[in-house]
């Protein structure tokens, strides 16, 4: 598992890299009632706006950590965009992209790194 | 360390976990470990209690009784406070020779003076204006009194348990009790839609009032988060968003609370700042009008969305001042200005996010219908 500094996670599967937020980061949101995903085959470059989180303080960004195109998103969530502070590490992941470059997931901090990162 | 002020309430909130934020330059809790959401269907469904000592709490006195008192205010206030019963209390605003308003207040009738609570960014001009426009009249600022709120439908009850004959009073009805926690100030009101009471207590007290309150299971602390969204499903308005001194009360929708006595042909017609203005727009109308809004689909609309009529082009029409998810009804939901040939109830219109404009309904306020003891 590889984390961001914008407090997601990355958990790499196959030749996918699954995204999600981290339990930090759906606590600072709070209530999450809002989630909107991209499209299924949207090319995205690192750093795009990839998801809109609306949670009850504000909207926030998800952004694209790496170049590639996302195959897969998570439906649930916009039904239940609960889950996302209910399980923020495992069911409410939000989209499966398919990396173009796999080498920007060394940039990356690993748990005990993003563990120091956030105090 | 920050110069932030605190209330009297300040360690208790940390002990239960609040999580503390500046609030018009008072720390004060935002929300608590069960969060917005829950602290909001809570206070709907039991009973939430709400530190609001930020709040400013002026008496105002005359020698020459309250109907002098009164008759003074009514020169900043369009409101009918001569006529006003003892024990009873009016939802009013102060307003400036514009027309616009310089803060919304609650006035009372205490028998031998005036009881008025103003909001916490406002009081210091609030007290200001109030000590140099009211002539013949004392204005002291209490600052040796907590003020705390319960709302929610258990509130009654819970109330009463603790200082009998609460439960007798109604809407809008004020009080004094005396109590295990000395003399309270009580009203049966609140600003969450919800029956309830806003209760005054002496800061030595509070604490201990606060925790004899929360320790009944129906009572749980809530922040300033799901104060805000249980306004605004109750369809009231916030200082500084939805109404300030560049809206009218007429342009507000809050010509309700102007009443017959102060407006053309009334005994005490106008005499107040912007009266030429605000008479006129209640014969005339108003080139716009608060309104509330449904958005489609569970996004909120949030405070600056422009607001247009249709899904492309055309000039804009309205913003939205505030927005947010309603827990209750679980759905977004927002407070606008539009112009006022696009108020009526059921206009379609559109909101801009994130650069798309998104189908919004114009609705009746309040969202969720009020619980009021009338």
């Amino acid at each position: 598992m590889k984390y961001t500094e914008e407090h997601e996670w990355l958990r790499v599967e196959d030749d996918v890299v699954v995204v999600g937020i981290t339990a930090h980061a759906s606590e600072q949101l709070g209530d999450v009632v809002f989630v909107e995903l991209p499209e299924v085959g949207t090319e995205v470059t690192k750093d795009d706006d990839a998801v809109v989180i609306e949670s009850v303080k504000a909207a926030s960004d998800i952004l694209a950590p790496i170049d590639g195109e996302i195959v897969e998103v998570n439906e649930a969530l916009a039904d239940e965009p609960g889950k996302v502070n209910e399980d923020p590490e495992g069911d409410a992941w939000f989209f499966k992209i398919k990396a173009s470059d796999p080498g920007q997931m060394d940039d990356y901090m690993d748990e005990a790194a993003y563990k120091k990162f956030i105090g | 360390m920050s110069d932030l002020k605190t209330t009297p309430l300040h360690d208790l909130h940390v002990e239960l976990g609040g999580k503390m934020v500046p609030f018009a330059g008072y720390e004060m809790p935002v929300q608590y470990p069960l969060g917005v959401m829950k602290e909001h269907l809570h206070t709907r469904a039991k009973a939430g209690l709400f530190d609001v000592s930020h709040m400013g709490q002026v008496i105002v006195y005359s020698a020459d009784g309250y109907e002098a008192a009164a008759l003074a205010m009514e020169k900043l206030v369009p409101v009918n406070l001569a006529g006003l019963g003892t024990n009873r209390q009016r939802y009013g605003f102060f307003t400036n020779d514009h027309g616009g308003i310089l803060d919304d207040l609650m006035l009372a009738n205490r028998g031998d003076h005036m009881f008025v609570v103003v909001n916490a960014a406002c009081k210091e001009a609030d007290i200001a204006h109030m000590r140099e426009s009211l002539e013949g009249c004392s204005v002291d600022e209490i600052t040796e009194r907590a003020l705390m709120a319960l709302q929610g439908p258990a509130a009654e009850a819970v109330l009463e348990a603790l200082v009998p004959g609460v439960a007798d009073m109604k809407f809008m009805d004020v009080g004094i009790f005396s109590s295990d926690f000395d003399e309270l100030w009580i009203s049966r009101s609140g600003y969450t839609g919800e029956d309830g009471y806003e209760i005054s207590v002496l800061n030595e007290n509070a604490v201990a009032l606060a925790k004899a309150l929360l320790a009944h299971d129906d009572v749980e602390p809530i922040g300033l988060g799901a104060r805000d969204s249980l306004r605004l499903e109750g369809g009231l308005c916030l200082y500084g968003n939805d109404i300030d001194t560049g809206t009218t009360p007429v342009e507000a929708a809050l010509t309700w609370a102007i009443q017959k006595v102060r407006r053309k042909g009334g005994e005490r017609e106008g005499g107040f700042p912007g009266a030429d203005r605000i008479l006129g727009e209640l014969e005339n109308g108003a080139s716009r009008t608060r309104v509330g809004l449904r958005p489609e689909g569970r996004a909120p609309m949030r405070d600056g969305t422009p607001l247009f009529a249709g899904a492309e082009g055309g000039e804009q029409i309205g913003h939205v001042t505030s927005g947010a998810f309603g827990p209750t009804i679980e759905g977004p939901m927002s407070m606008a200005y539009v112009t006022s040939d696009l108020a009526a109830e059921g206009t379609q219109l559109f909101g801009e996010v994130r650069g798309k404009r998104q189908p919004v309904t114009v609705t009746a306020m309040p969202f969720t219908p009020a619980n009021f003891k009338r």
